[in-house]
C-alpha cells in the first residue's frame, strides 16, 4: 500500500466528476488490472447517463472492495462476503436505485458464494462486476475458490488440489440474465459488456480475468503485468452465446470470453409487486384479469 | 479479547431483553427508536421461552406510538463531514440518493468517512462511537423497579427470568421479607450508577439468570463490595422457579451482614 500524497500539476482527467480525486493516488500495485477495471465502470456508468446521484456502488472486502471508496457516488465498502445482500436491502429500500456491486472472486465467491447464488436465483435488478484474478491478493496470494487446479499461491505452495468453480455458469446457472466474461486486456468489448450489464433489467454478472502480477503472477513465474496481461488475452477465445458450461477458463488452455446469456427474467421486484401489493387500487386496475383474494 | 468478547477493540452497544411478548413488541420499537437516534444497530434479544409465548398483545393506536426517525444533515454537499458530531456525539446521516454522496466503510475512518489506519483516527473515531452511548447512559438505560426503597434484599434479573423473580418478591413480601426487585429492560449498557446506589443500603443482592452467572459478575463489580452479592441459575433447558429465588430471598434475608 501507498501512502495518500496530492498529487501537483496533474491535467484533470475526464472521469474526475466521479472520483473522489482527493484519495488519488490509489492503494493498487503496480501492473494490477483492477484500475483498467475501474476506468472501464466508470466509462460504462458515464456512457448510461443517468443522474449520478442515482446510482450507487457497493463493494465487498479485497482488493477490488477498494473501488468503492474512490468513486463519487452513494458508495459502501461493506464487511467481507456481504456486498450482496448489503446491496439487496438498498434495493429493497429504494427500488429505483441503480445499483452495482463491485468485488473480487474470493470476496463474491467464497465468503459470499451463498449470498450470489440466491441474489442471482431471485434476480435481483443489479448488476455485479467481479474481478477475479484467481487469489486473495490483499492478504498475501492465498487459493481461493477461482484458483486454477495446480495453481501455486501461498497456501497451496505444491500448487492447488482443488477444481475452481466456473464463475460465469454458475451465474447462469443461478438464474443470472445477463453473463459476460473479458480479460481485462480486451477493453472495449469489457465496457460495451458493462454497459449492457447496467442496462440490463435484473441480475447482470460480468467476469474480468485481470492480472494480479504481485502474487499469483509471481507464484506462478507468469512474468510481469505486461506480459500476464498478454498471456490471458493469448489464451481467450471468444465464444459468445456458447452453452456457459462449455465456457471454461483453463490457463494451460484457453480462457473463453464473450457473452453467454442474454435474457429476460421477471426480477424479484415485479414478483414483490404482484405477490404483495395486490390490494393497491393502481395494481388491481393494471392487472384486472387476476384473481381478488389470490 | 476477541476470543472472550467477541472483539478485541472498545466498543459500547445497546441491548434490550424482553420479558413478555408485550415487551417484545414495545421494546422492538424502542430499539429501531434508539438506533434511529444514536446511529447504532440496536440489538433485541429475547429468551427462547419468550419467543414460544403466546400472551395478550396491545397494540396501540398508529398515532399513539412515538417514532424517532434519525438527524438528518443541514449544511449543503460541499459542507457536509458524515461521520462529524453534534455536541452529543451523534452525527446527522445522510440517506443514499440524498445527494451527499457517501461513503460508508467498515475500515476506520475520519470524518469524511475515508479510510485513516493511523492512531490518531482511530483514538477519535473509537473514543466518539464509545462517547455517544457512554454519555447518554441515563437517557438510554431502562429498569423495572419493585419494592425498592425499603428493600433489604434486592433481585435484579432480565428477561423470562425477571418475571420468576417477580413472583418470588411478592411471595417474600407476603412472608414478611423486605425484598425488592430490579429488572433490568436495557442489559446494557448496564445500570451500574443504580446498582451502586442501591448496594449500601441492602444486605444482599441476587441475581437470577439462566446460565453459569455471567450478568452475576456485571452485578458484583457495580456493587463493589457494598454487600454481598449471589447468584441463583440453572444452566437452561428450563425456565428458574420462582421457590429457588425465593428460598436464596429468604436464605439471605436471615443472614447475618
Amino acid at each position: 500500500m501507498t501512502t495518500a500524497k496530492a498529487v501537483k500539476n496533474v491535467p484533470p482527467h475526464p472521469m474526475d466528476g466521479l472520483l473522489r480525486t482527493e484519495r488519488i493516488p490509489h492503494i493498487w500495485c503496480p501492473g494490477c488490472g483492477i484500475g483498467t477495471v475501474f476506468s472501464a465502470v466508470l466509462a460504462a456508468i458515464k456512457n448510461t447517463g443517468w443522474d449520478p446521484n442515482t446510482i450507487a456502488m457497493v463493494s465487498g472486502i479485497g482488493c477490488t472492495g477498494r473501488m468503492a471508496g474512490y468513486i463519487r457516488l452513494d458508495s459502501f465498502h461493506t464487511t467481507h462476503g456481504r456486498a450482496l445482500p448489503f446491496a439487496t436491502g438498498l434495493k429493497l429500500a429504494k427500488p429505483d436505485t441503480k445499483v452495482i456491486i463491485v468485488s473480487g472472486d474470493g470476496d463474491l465467491f467464497a465468503i459470499g458464494g451463498n449470498h450470489f447464488i440466491h441474489a442471482a436465483r431471485r434476480n435481483m435488478d443489479m448488476t455485479v462486476v467481479c474481478v477475479n484474478n484467481f487469489n486473495y491478493g490483499m492478504t498475501g496470494g492465498q487459493q481461493a475458490p477461482s484458483t486454477p487446479l495446480g495453481a501455486k499461491t501461498t497456501t497451496t505452495v505444491n500448487g492447488s488440489p482443488e477444481e475452481p468453480f466456473n464463475l460465469c455458469d454458475l451465474a447462469a446457472t443461478c438464474g443470472a440474465t445477463y453473463v459476460a466474461r473479458w480479460t481485462a486486456m480486451q477493453v472495449r468489448s469489457l465496457r460495451s459488456s458493462i454497459s449492457e450489464a447496467l442496462e440490463k433489467r435484473g441480475f447482470s454478472f460480468v467476469e474480468v480475468i485481470t492480472p494480479c502480477p504481485s502474487s499469483f503472477g509471481r507464484r506462478n513465474r507468469m512474468g510481469t503485468a505486461l506480459e500476464m496481461m498478454k498471456f490471458y488475452q493469448g489464451r481467450s477465445v471468444i465464444r459468445s452465446d456458447i452453452d456457459p458450461s462449455e465456457a471454461v477458463v483453463d490457463i494451460d488452455r484457453e480462457i473463453v470470453v464473450g457473452k453467454f446469456v442474454d435474457i429476460e427474467r421477471p426480477t424479484f421486484m415485479d414478483h414483490y409487486e404482484k405477490v404483495n401489493r395486490l390490494n393497491l387500487p393502481q395494481w388491481r386496475a393494471m392487472h384486472p384479469d387476476h384473481q381478488k383474494g389470490r | 479479547m476477541q476470543a472472550r468478547w467477541g472483539s478485541h477493540g472498545h466498543y459500547e452497544i445497546i441491548a434490550l431483553s424482553p420479558s413478555s411478548p408485550q415487551e417484545m413488541f414495545d421494546f422492538t420499537i424502542r430499539a429501531f427508536n434508539l438506533s434511529e437516534y444514536y446511529r447504532l444497530p440496536v440489538i433485541l434479544l429475547a429468551d427462547e421461552t419468550i419467543g414460544h409465548m403466546n400472551e395478550r398483545v396491545v397494540i396501540p393506536q398508529e398515532e399513539d406510538i412515538e417514532i424517532v426517525n434519525r438527524r438528518k444533515p443541514t449544511v449543503s454537499r460541499e459542507d457536509y463531514l458524515p461521520y462529524e458530531a453534534d455536541a452529543d456525539g451523534i452525527a446527522p446521516m445522510a440517506n443514499c440518493g440524498d445527494g451527499y454522496r457517501i461513503h460508508v466503510t467498515g475500515l476506520t475512518h475520519d470524518d469524511r468517512g475515508y479510510p485513516a489506519m493511523d492512531a490518531k483516527a482511530q483514538e477519535k473515531m473509537i473514543s466518539r462511537l464509545v462517547d455517544k452511548i457512554r454519555k447518554n447512559r441515563d437517557k438510554i438505560i431502562r429498569t423495572q423497579n419493585l419494592y425498592l426503597d425499603d428493600a433489604e434484599v434486592v433481585v435484579v434479573s432480565y428477561g423470562i427470568s425477571a418475571r420468576s423473580a417477580m413472583q418470588a418478591v411478592r411471595d417474600a413480601r407476603n412472608e414478611g421479607i423486605k425484598a425488592g426487585l430490579i429488572k433490568l429492560d436495557t442489559v446494557w449498557p448496564f445500570p451500574e450508577e443504580l446498582i451502586r446506589s442501591v448496594a449500601p443500603r441492602t444486605r444482599a443482592m441476587i441475581m437470577a439468570e439462566i446460565n453459569g452467572g455471567q450478568m452475576a459478575l456485571e452485578l458484583e463489580r457495580s456493587a463493589g463490595g457494598a454487600c454481598p452479592v449471589s447468584l441463583v441459575s440453572n444452566l437452561g433447558g428450563k425456565i428458574l422457579h420462582p421457590g429457588l429465588i425465593l428460598n436464596a430471598v429468604a436464605k439471605a434475608a436471615t443472614e447475618k451482614p
